[in-house]
């Protein structure tokens, strides 16, 4: 890999030479809103909804009964397989069923669910590994304890922490990135945890270097956030560190986005179906490095997270700390309730957030933004006209795509045109959606055609291993034909031949009983008496009965 | 004269021992086109098609036997791909075969099953779990819906019932549907 150019400038934050990348918009930030008050802990619900599912891989698995007393912190579900994170109790109390309950998904389906009705003690669970030092641990070693504290990239995506970090340490990292450029208007999640745990985040920070050994440490905002740029100088100023820099960035959405904040920072593209580890650099969200420290420092496992409520819904926007399972409904109460013109519920911010159906809905890992839009704030999208190719979309894809040829080809069912199109580099951010003056809702049909593709690709592969099963069957169906017949053959085969050995042995014994008669009968020298004054017919009759006798 | 004879029949010996060389070397044992047509057929083994599976189906369509529209779990998609694939013009489905529809899987009312094994030597993907007076069961994830364990069942304990969605097997509406649903 070629030296970048950040490199000739180490700890001089001025130099830094930023980069742009292709497209991206300008919007209004809407951060105001809910960075009036400071964060505050949301308290613990009567009752926490956990989703087995909070993250990208494998459903966990229930370590848990219903009836059984659980501490705050203790795993109750374990990861399936590699791909996958364990979910942890986030207070203490009783779990009272594991069934299907709201989540958070823009199908509006339920997900199993782990429900603690929590007995408002809050009690930890007693750590049995802590470690004293994390400098005098090996990597592998925090590497598995970040996998069992189900820590998952808590900007977004929720990629479990632990995978990324782990494919990442097996190469030469160059540059880990700490990104806490809010990726949407209105969230402030981010922006609040760097003013406030700042020490946190760096020493998080500290622990992610340890792992990965990087030649570079960036800790990215934007510039709309002097007073986080702030609060992260100073806590690096009281560490005495001067191998970690913070680099302001232009707002311009998505620049928060993995793959735009390393072009924005390097020059450098991250290959269309690559991970940036392919290039040595490493992304981790700052939520994400302070929930590493959490995890190694303290032994807490990911069972809160900052969640910004906010939107013309609700009374009185801010950020919340808050437990992993809490209700949207505790947390706007929290906020002084709906006001009168609540329109919807969304989770997420306002380019990339799904409309949940419920506010019974859980605060899961991966809920950074709970936004109650009133119907002036976030008005109906006037009704779709036909693309005009225009090519507005294309001018602002920060991926560098062509969203009308993905649209004609999403429209029309070509999925494999769309895919040649590059359609899974989409990261569905909206901008194209956002300046259509047809108004057509593009970034919906790239998920309709991506979620499409994926279900033909499952069923492709079902239909691969039944072939597979089919053909076994058939193979074992003509192999137990072919042994019955060949048993058969033998069985006949054995009868056969023990009938003409039982004959053979018959006529042996006959055979030798005359042979015995006869040579008694030239031994003993008897012969018949009385045979010399016979009549030819007596002698005829002997002759015949001698003759019988030879036979 | 002679000479261009010699040299070309020279040639026409040589280049015809290497095909020759080449058709027994790389000699291809089944027919590329039957794998081809397989790999596009769902692989339910139903036998909706009147072959007794998908294989004799493909083997069916290379030898022109059978047509492209006999098979209603592939439905449109798989008649379009085969379309494609064999340079014909896509047809609709032949209802004389069935009605192409979501998938479907089975499952087995335990409690009324009396172990008979009947429906497990009829299911051609070894989908159903059980011994003779045990219980059975389908194992979920390999049941292609073929439904030819219902038949054979002497006390119809196997039930049809629709594949379970959940968010992995989600698919995101067109902008056309929503407004359907809505509306509708």
């Amino acid at each position: 890999m070629t030296a970048m150019h950040y490199t000739t400038n180490p700890g001089r934050t001025r130099d830094i030479r930023l980069h742009r990348f292709h497209g991206g918009l300008k919007l209004p930030s809407h951060s105001a809103i809910s960075m009036s008050l400071p964060v505050a802990n949301a308290g613990i619900p009567a009752e926490l909804v956990i989703p087995l599912q909070q993250h990208i891989g494998e459903t966990a698995i229930p370590l848990v009964r219903p009836g059984e007393r659980v501490l705050k912190g203790q795993m109750i579900a374990a990861p399936r397989g590699t791909v996958s994170a364990p979910v942890h109790a986030s207070s203490s109390g009783t779990v009272t069923a594991i069934e299907a309950r709201a989540f958070p998904h823009p199908s509006g389906m339920t997900a199993s669910s782990i429900v603690i009705a929590t007995d408002g003690k809050d009690e930890w669970q007693t750590a049995d590994s802590h470690f004293t030092d994390y400098r005098q641990t090996t990597p592998a070693e925090l590497l598995e304890h970040i996998r069992n504290a189900g820590i998952v990239g808590l900007g977004g995506a929720g990629f479990p922490t632990g995978v990324k970090l782990g494919t990442a340490a097996n190469r030469a990292i160059d540059l880990l990135l700490i990104n806490g450029v809010e990726c949407e208007p209105y969230i402030t999640c981010d922006n609040m945890l760097m003013q406030e745990r700042a020490r946190e985040i760096l020493a998080g920070t500290h622990i992610l270097q340890h792992i990965l050994n990087p030649q570079h440490c960036i800790i990215a905002i934007e510039d709309g956030m002097p007073a986080a740029g702030a609060a992260l100088r100073t806590a690096l100023n009281e560490a005495g560190e001067e191998n970690i820099e913070v680099v302001s960035v232009p707002e311009i959405y998505p620049s928060g986005g993995e793959r735009q904040l390393i072009k924005v920072l390097t020059g450098h593209e991250v290959p269309g179906q690559g991970f940036p580890s392919d290039i040595g650099i490493v992304c981790q969200n700052v939520g994400t490095a302070a929930a590493v420290y959490q995890a190694v420092v303290h032994n807490h496992p990911l069972v809160s997270r900052l969640v910004t409520v906010t939107g013309e819904g609700v009374r009185q926007p801010r950020n919340l700390d808050t437990l992993i399972g809490t209700p949207f409904s505790y947390l706007v109460a929290a906020c002084g309730g709906y006001t009168a013109d609540v329109d919807r519920l969304l989770m997420g911010g306002p380019m990339m957030g799904f409309a949940v159906h419920t506010d019974d809905t859980p605060v899961i890992k991966t809920t950074n933004c709970i936004l109650a839009v009133t119907r002036e704030e976030m008005p109906a999208p006037p009704p779709a006209l036909p693309c005009i190719r225009c090519s507005k979309c294309t001018e602002v894809c920060p991926a560098d795509l062509l969203p009308q040829q993905l649209y004609l080809h999403a429209h029309s069912g070509n999925l494999d045109a769309a895919q040649d199109y590059n359609l899974f580099d989409c990261i569905e951010c909206g901008c194209c959606a956002h300046v259509c003056p047809s108004h057509i809702p593009l970034v919906q049909y790239y998920r309709h055609a991506k979620t499409e593709i994926w279900s033909q690709e499952k069923q492709k592969k079902a239909a691969d291993i039944a072939r597979r099963r089919h053909e076994a069957r058939l193979a074992r169906l003509e192999r137990i034909k072919r042994e019955r017949a060949e048993r058969m053959a033998r069985k006949k085969q054995a009868v056969a031949g023990k009938d003409e050995k039982r004959k053979d042995a018959k006529q042996a014994a006959i055979q030798a009983a005359l042979e015995r008669v006869r040579q008694k009968k030239t031994q003993t020298g008897v012969t018949p008496k009385n045979t010399d004054n016979l009549t030819p017919e007596q002698q005829e009759e002997i002759r015949e009965v001698d003759r019988r006798r030879q036979h | 004269m002679l000479t261009a004879l010699l040299a070309l029949g020279a040639l026409a010996t040589l280049i015809g021992l290497v095909l020759g060389y080449a058709a027994i070397r790389f000699r291809v044992d089944s027919d590329p086109v039957v794998d081809q047509i397989d790999a596009l057929l769902p692989q339910t083994q139903c036998g909706q098609c009147t072959y007794a599976g998908c294989r004799p189906y493909a083997e069916a369509i290379a030898a022109g036997e059978a047509d492209i529209n006999q098979c209603p779990p592939g439905g449109e998609v798989t008649i379009q791909a085969l379309a494609d694939l064999l340079g014909q013009d896509p047809k609709p489905l032949n209802p004389e075969h069935g009605e192409h529809s979501e998938k479907t899987v089975v499952v087995i009312d335990e409690n009324v099953c009396i172990g008979c094994t009947l429906c497990i030597q009829a299911c051609p993907v070894d989908a159903i779990l059980g011994a003779a007076k045990q219980m059975h069961t389908i194992i979920t994830a390999e049941c292609t819906g073929c439904d030819l364990c219902i038949t054979p069942c002497p006390v119809e304990c196997i039930h049809v019932v629709p594949v379970r969605q959940d968010q992995s097997n989600w698919i995101w509406p067109t902008p056309e549907d929503d407004r359907l649903l809505q509306t509708g």
